[in-house]
């Protein structure tokens, strides 16, 4: 076994180990724990795959950011003492559904002819010209996704504001 | 001679696939059994995040130098930013009106 796949492996296992704890888990804030571990892991699998800008937005963004947002959401909602609560009767249903989905995709996955499978190395993309692409070439999508950014901002205070009333 | 061939050679594409869908079947594990809205958008972020592998690996293995899967992944964590902003916002608003954040007992559509 060589270095690159030594590494693939483990951090395949922490990221699926952690999605497990993620779905798995009956305290509410372990399962957000869970969740930073996973998403770390795979931000290892981005550089493996020589993208270390997007490893770096994983790590800042979800690392970061996201999960602490969701700390706060399960502080403010108060759900780590309903921890009973926290799996559906249905879950026999729902993991049999799901297997199904992974073993269909498993399967579509095996069974497919991938282009470009000798391909030779994976170069890294300079940030550079990351950069000038995403500003010129994506330059429309960019400046949607800001808007977007800016819509969801304004959303999200108008929605969870207190209103005098109340 | 081990250490000369390049990634792509010692890990084919499929694995990054299967793991893929292994964290994608996950979250939609999550979001079926998960009762708690904070718990369901976590188990999202999961199938989101699944999503974004497949784009990197398929960049790297079949168009390295177009890195068109790299913008792609870029827009998903920026959505995905926008979308737990909003959506813990609409639980917390959910949590204030009506004291839970279980999605069992939030069925009636207004109130």
């Amino acid at each position: 076994m060589t270095i690159a796949q030594v590494i693939f492996y483990l951090f395949a296992a922490l990221a699926v180990g952690g999605g497990l704890g993620v779905v798995l888990m009956r305290n509410a804030v372990y399962a957000a724990l869970f969740l930073i571990l996973s998403l770390l892991a795979v931000a290892g699998i981005y550089i493996l795959l020589a993208s270390e800008f997007l490893a770096l937005v994983q790590i800042l963004i979800y690392g970061g950011a996201i999960t602490v947002i969701f700390l706060f959401a399960l502080m403010l909602t108060r759900v780590a003492d309903l921890s009973e609560s926290l799996i559906g009767a249905q879950w026999p249903l729902a993991a049999g559904a799901s297997a199904l989905l992974m073993g269909l995709l498993a399967t579509a996955v095996a069974t497919s002819d991938w282009p470009g499978d000798a391909a030779g190395e994976i170069t890294s993309i300079p940030f550079p010209v990351l950069g000038e692409a995403l500003f010129g070439q994506w330059a429309a999508p960019f400046e949607i996704a800001s808007l977007v950014l800016l819509v969801a901002l304004i959303g999200a205070i108008v929605i969870a504001r207190e209103e005098e009333g109340e | 001679m081990e250490e000369a061939r390049s990634v792509a050679q010692q890990i084919p594409l499929e694995h990054f696939l299967v793991l893929s869908a292994i964290l994608f079947s996950l979250g939609v594990y999550g979001v079926l059994t998960r009762r708690n809205a904070v718990l369901i958008i976590m188990s999202v972020e999961l199938m989101l995040n699944a999503a974004a592998i497949n784009m990197i690996a398929f960049a790297a293995y079949t168009a390295p130098d177009r890195f068109i899967g790299m913008i792609f992944a870029i827009f998903i964590i920026t959505i995905a930013a926008a979308e737990a902003g909003l959506a813990l916002a609409i639980v917390l608003r959910l949590f204030r009106n009506q004291g839970t954040a279980n999605v069992d007992e939030v069925d009636e559509l207004k109130w």
